[in-house]
């Protein structure tokens, strides 16, 4: 059992929350809020739908849209989900799925990093992808999507280029970081800069059928084992380009790692990489030192 | 003679295989083998012999497993 390195509770206002949470309570359906009521809330109270997220969850009320979630995920591990900042680095073929899954798991903050706008040869994988965004910032089109979905998620779009001089600053207040990067060299600085933040970095990659994931815990240098030989180098990636499924595959993995740090359940991929091939449909994992 | 079982992954499965267990003169480094399977030393990203970390210079035993991986950075 791995153990969270990060707090995620902060003091709440209680005083401001009472009376909407006993509003709250009158409309809910058993501990279950409906949608229309998170909404009435916040306009009757002055809030935001967050702030009338957290509300309802600190009284132990599901809002409707997680019904389906809590078999998986409790009330506690909803209010964990929606007081955490995830950063997304890219939001091209994996960062795509990944806010887009991240949105609808209900996690609170997601800063969704990429300084690239969308070209014709993206069409075939990236899910934020549309005709009508062809030459439109990829980050803004994530925060977008987010908000069609999930308006209690708040998304920071950054149209800038992470590296190891921005990304402090890029990363302020964030508390686990997801690798939807497509270069080596720039992965590696995401890895020294969580290292030095020491927060968790859950690592994907694909190229063509196959691909690759891994959870950096503080501490550990993983990504510098696995690309230590060719940190300068271009991955097979660009020989292979990518087909639609594998960005969805790896970045649903992602994710998963992504939901298992926060409520500190399950066994993430640490210290050691799970390789996915698609061709031969084979999953496999591998100890990698740290 | 060592008797070396290796495996390949991703791209490098290619007009090769993915598991064979492979004959290597006694001494035989890991560059070796790779130059022999017409493997690049760029194309050979991350290496483990019995599931350990391993580098190009790193020499064979009898009976290892050596494993190879291309690298893989698409996003």
């Amino acid at each position: 059992m791995i153990k969270t390195h990060w707090q995620f509770f902060r003091p709440l206002e209680e005083d401001s929350v009472a009376d909407v949470r006993i509003y709250l309570k009158s409309r809910a359906q058993g501990d279950v809020l409906p949608w229309a009521a998170q909404r009435a809330a916040a306009a009757s109270y002055g809030m935001t739908v967050a702030a009338v997220e957290e509300a309802a969850l600190t009284a132990g009320l599901l809002p409707a849209r997680y019904q389906r979630n809590r078999k998986t995920f409790s009330t506690d591990d909803q209010l964990k989900f929606f007081r955490t900042t995830v950063a997304v680095v890219g939001c091209g073929g994996l960062g795509g799925y990944v806010v887009e899954e991240l949105a609808r798991l209900g996690i609170g903050r997601i800063v969704a990093i990429d300084p690239d706008v969308f070209e014709e040869h993206n069409l075939n994988r990236q899910l934020l992808a549309t005709v009508e965004r062809l030459g439109t910032s990829k980050a803004e089109a994530a925060a977008a999507r987010v908000s069609e979905i999930n308006p209690a998620v708040s998304v920071i779009a950054l149209k800038e280029r992470f590296s190891k001089e921005n990304g402090l600053r890029l990363f302020e207040g964030v508390h686990i970081a997801v690798d939807a990067l497509d270069s080596i060299f720039t992965r590696l600085e995401l890895a020294d800069v969580c290292r030095q933040l020491t927060i968790p970095l859950v690592h994907g990659s694909i190229a063509g059928w196959y691909g690759q994931v891994v959870s950096q815990l503080p501490g550990d240098s993983t990504l510098h084992t696995m690309y230590g030989r060719c940190a300068e180098g271009a991955g097979v990636e660009k020989e292979l380009g990518n087909p639609s499924f594998t960005p969805a595959v790896v970045a649903s993995l992602e994710v998963a790692e992504v939901a298992k740090l926060i409520v500190g359940r399950g066994a993430p991929v640490r210290q050691a990489m799970l390789v996915v091939n698609l061709l031969d449909m084979e999953f496999n994992k591998f100890k990698i030192g740290c | 003679m060592i008797h070396v079982v290796v495996k390949l992954f991703a791209t490098l499965r290619e007009g090769r295989f993915a598991e064979e267990t492979r004959e290597y003169q006694s001494g035989s480094d890991v560059a070796g083998v790779i130059r022999d399977l017409g493997i690049s030393e760029k194309e050979a990203a991350l290496i483990l012999i019995n599931g350990r970390h391993a580098d190009l210079s790193t020499q064979l035993n009898d009976q290892d497993t050596l494993a190879i991986f291309p690298p893989v950075g698409g996003g």
